[in-house]
């Protein structure tokens, strides 16, 4: 039992990091069709920079909103530069823009940062203490808080501002949109700053936990599609889902089955996905017309 | 023996039924008109006689042969093609090359010998170009043959797409409103190439907007409305009905349909 | 006659470059530079086999280097494990790669825009996971060493042997996919790179058109990737990494898509370039990440097509 716990709660804990990668996605492919493979390097970027900030001296909670915001304008700079640029291009072609950016941009990370792994102090005590027979971190309780703030956030920004409401209205039809007077391209580019923003926060906040470097955007960009996909890409809500789902899922075939093929399990999530259930739990499809 | 006929056909899309135990039959050799007012299911009918549908309910025949639910190149090998009401051109090839990939189902080489390029292969693709410069004649297109495709004028792409469906020799040729963006010369050369297709032999199943058209040039009529049959014979029949005028006309009246009907 | 002009014009630039491949090599200051023709000429056999796929058929993969690894660890496994002979193992790799598309192709390629192109995505990388963790087999992260080809009794090393076989074989598969594209099956994909629907309507078997093509790919890319490993005498799971995937696309999207001879630009370029960056190893990735971007954003059509616009413009 108290194994089941361990695993059940490191798979939330690192599902709540898919869960908040595969939000970014779903945020950029709402209001533009994009999937933005990017998304990865944004929590890369945010851990990385708090990092070496924090190393350079700057203390430690300016280094992370000073990274959050370098992130979020990157995110801006990218579709600025790379994305509105191919406005019209094949969905094929933007995909694979986007992974030419989040290449660029590890490679990057590779000459600014370094290629070791680094760490973070927890926010938190570093003990882990028991719940259950199982060894929980405190900075879990950090994520989860912190994740649990972004989606409350998000959720008051589109329901109660115009702003958020606009980009609604994108998501659902960008056309009708731009006809009622919104500007749909500042629309788009707000989504992908906000996206480079909650991955920026996704990473600071897991950093203490799994440690990063210049490299883990990959996976997790891989991974945050695999659970947008599982809970329906075009879901908000299924994100956050899918994503959670993912991270439990990984959590026990590594604890039950084997822990070698642990970035595996996300892969045939999206396969299996994709075969059986293209729609995902909770999105809907789309109907090609003749 | 009739060459297509649909028996009770049904399909429901997310509960709305689009087309609503439809029964028709066309007899060989003949020009056989669909008409109805918009959203009647129209390009739902030809989408579920050329398998890009399967129906809920219901069946449909080629040649006493039972079709029902058979894939699009399916169908085509049983000699059922068509054109459509937006354009699925090869924009990336010549006129001569989209024409060209027409002749497929009557080609007859693998693709090992495709790749070693047999003389085998050679001779297909001499055969295929000559039946392709054929078919690109008989709808006027001859001296475009090897513009690319993308530099060709609306009217030339929807002749275009009837010179590829006849270049498969079909039974039953599908037109998805041919005339629809034409103006009133190229309509007037498209009557000539569906009488001119119809004389040799190939059956004209017509779905189509301007009456015009389709009064000259049908011989059967089918009307169709909110997915159901409305009525059906030849065009003084089915224009002097009243069913059918009203479903054009609707309540409020509308000027185009009597303009039409006049 | 006809015939024979028709033959001219198809194989006519494989000539050339053919001409060229045996007049450059008197030029080459050291055995370095056969050894980065070979690279070219193993990589445009991959590009190319990519390109049949992306460029004619418009189908997408992201996970083509997973072939790669098939071919290579193939013709590394089989001789120490199995005794075969290497040169055996090269169309013994194809065959495996042939069968892993086959099974992998029939359910991936009934996608279609981004999920297909996830999908071969999950493939590449899965491939290279179990790559990495059979070590028992592969010898893991680290790689393993490859047994040198032997070809009746000749031991084939040497940077200059390998110049000359995969100059040859990439003239091979070239003119095979120059047949291809000027064929019936050619039509068909060109025609399903356009137009699904209107190709099925014609009688195409779209699926099987393009599980085919996906095959006869995987076997361009297996061979390409069984040379690479006998001909650097090492192989790592790298090769079937994310980044080796993107690779080739690069090539594939920078030469041309669609073009034969773009896919020897393509290889060209990404295999030279870092070479000429090899002060500035660390600056590859950005590299090909500003390429993939610029090419994608700026010169979609790529090198090859968008210098034939240019000068079949000027002779106008």
């Amino acid at each position: 039992m108290a194994e089941f716990l361990q695993f059940f709660f490191s798979g939330l804990t690192v599902g709540t990091v898919y869960a908040l990668v595969a939000l970014g996605f779903t945020l950029i492919y709402n209001a533009s069709d994009v999937i933005n493979f990017a998304q990865g390097e944004f929590v890369m970027l945010g851990g990385m920079s708090t990092v070496f900030l924090a190393l350079a001296g700057v203390p430690v909670p300016f280094a992370a909103l000073i990274a959050v915001i370098v992130t979020a304008a990157i995110g801006f700079a990218l579709h600025r530069f790379a994305i509105e640029p191919a406005r019209g291009a094949s969905p094929v072609a933007l995909i694979m823009i986007t992974i030419g950016a989040s290449i660029f941009l590890r490679g990057v990370a590779q000459i600014v940062f370094d290629k070791r792994f680094h760490s973070l102090p927890p926010v938190l005590d570093a003990e882990p203490f028991r719940l259950g027979g199982a060894a929980v971190l405190p900075q879990s309780l950090v994520v989860f808080a912190g994740a649990g703030i972004i989606v409350m956030l998000l959720w008051q920004f589109v329901d109660r501002t115009m702003l958020g409401k606009a980009m609604i209205a994108t998501a659902a039809n960008r056309l009708a949109a731009r006809l009622v007077g919104i500007d749909t391209r500042r629309i788009v580019g707000l989504s992908f700053v906000i996206s480079a923003a909650i991955g920026a926060v996704a990473g600071i906040l897991v950093t203490p936990i799994t440690l990063t470097s210049y490299d883990v955007g990959t996976l997790l960009a891989l991974k945050g599609f695999a659970a947008a996909m599982l809970g329906g890409i075009g879901s908000a809500f299924g994100a956050v889902i899918g994503g959670l789902l993912l991270g439990m899922f990984e959590a026990f075939s590594a604890g039950y089955i084997s822990s070698q093929y642990k970035d595996a399990v996300a892969f045939l999530v999206i396969l299996a996905v994709l075969f059986a259930m293209p729609q995902g739990v909770l999105g809907r499809g789309k109907v090609e017309r003749v | 023996m009739t060459i297509l006929e649909a028996e009770r056909l049904s399909i429901a899309f997310g509960g709305v039924r689009a087309i609503n135990e439809v029964s028709l039959t066309v007899q060989p050799g003949v020009v056989f008109s669909i008409i109805g007012p918009n959203g009647a299911g129209k390009t739902t009918l030809l989408n579920l006689f050329s398998g890009l549908y399967v129906p809920l309910d219901g069946c449909v025949r080629l040649a006493g042969e039972d079709v029902t639910g058979l894939s699009p190149d399916r169908l085509a090998r049983r000699g059922l093609s068509r054109t459509f009401q937006n354009l699925q051109i090869f924009f990336r090839m010549t006129a001569l090359e989209n024409v060209m990939v027409g002749r497929h189902r009557h080609e007859a080489t693998g693709i090992l010998s495709d790749l070693l390029h047999l003389p085998s292969v050679h001779r297909q693709n001499r055969r295929t170009r000559e039946a392709a410069r054929t078919a690109l004649a008989r709808v006027g297109l001859q001296a475009e043959a090897d513009r690319p495709a993308s530099a060709l004028p609306y009217g030339a792409l929807k002749r275009l797409e009837i010179a590829r469906g006849l270049a498969s020799e079909p039974k039953v040729l599908l037109l998805d409103e041919p005339a629809a963006g034409c103006n009133p010369v190229e309509t007037k050369e498209l009557d000539a190439v569906i009488r001119s297709i119809v004389k040799e032999a190939v059956t004209v199943v017509l779905v189509e907007h301007d009456m015009r058209l389709v009064m000259n040039v049908s011989d059967h009529i089918h009307v169709l409305a909110n997915g159901r049959t409305l009525a059906e014979g030849t065009a003084a029949e089915v224009r002097s009905n009243p069913a059918v005028v009203e479903a054009y006309l609707g309540i409020h009246g509308s000027q185009e349909a009597a303009h039409a009907f006049g | 006659m006809s015939m024979r002009a028709l033959v001219s014009h198809r194989l006519a630039g494989l000539a050339m470059i053919a001409a060229i491949t045996i007049l450059l090599p008197p030029f080459f200051p050291s055995a370095y530079y056969y050894r980065v023709g070979a690279l070219v000429f193993i990589f445009a056999l991959a590009a190319m086999g990519l390109n049949l796929l992306m460029g004619f058929a418009g189908q997408v993969s992201l996970g083509h280097a997973g072939f790669l690894g098939i071919g290579g660890y193939t013709v590394a496994i089989a001789p120490i494990y199995f005794g075969t002979p290497s040169w055996l193992c090269i169309p013994g790799g194809a065959a495996l790669s042939g069968l892993v598309a086959f099974l992998v192709g029939r359910p991936i390629l009934r996608l279609k825009g981004h999920y297909l192109a996830v999908a071969t995505l999950g493939f590449g990388v899965l491939v290279a996971i179990v790559l990495t963790n059979e070590a028992v087999w592969t010898g893991g992260p680290d790689g393993m060493t490859v047994p040198r080809l032997t070809l009746f009794e000749w031991r084939v090393r040497g940077s200059d042997a390998w110049y000359w076989i995969a100059a040859t074989t990439f003239l091979l598969g070239a003119a095979l996919a120059l047949n291809l594209i000027d064929s019936p099956t050619g039509r068909a994909l060109k025609a399903i790179h356009d137009s699904e629907v209107a190709s099925s309507m014609l009688g195409v078997d779209v699926a099987r058109q393009k599980l085919a093509i996906f095959v006869l790919s995987a076997i361009y890319v297996s061979v390409a990737g069984s040379y690479l490993a006998l001909f650097n005498g090492h192989i790592t799971p790298d090769v079937s990494g994310f980044v080796r995937s993107i690779e080739l696309v690069a090539m594939v999207v920078l030469g041309g898509m669609g073009s034969v001879a773009g896919s020897l630009v393509g290889a060209a370029v990404l295999v030279v370039l870092p070479q000429i960056l090899t002060v500035l190893h660390d600056y590859e990735h950005m590299v090909l990440g500003l390429i993939l971007m610029g090419f994608m954003i700026f010169l979609r059509q790529g090198i090859v097509p968008s210098l034939t616009a240019v000068l079949v413009g000027r002779r106008r």
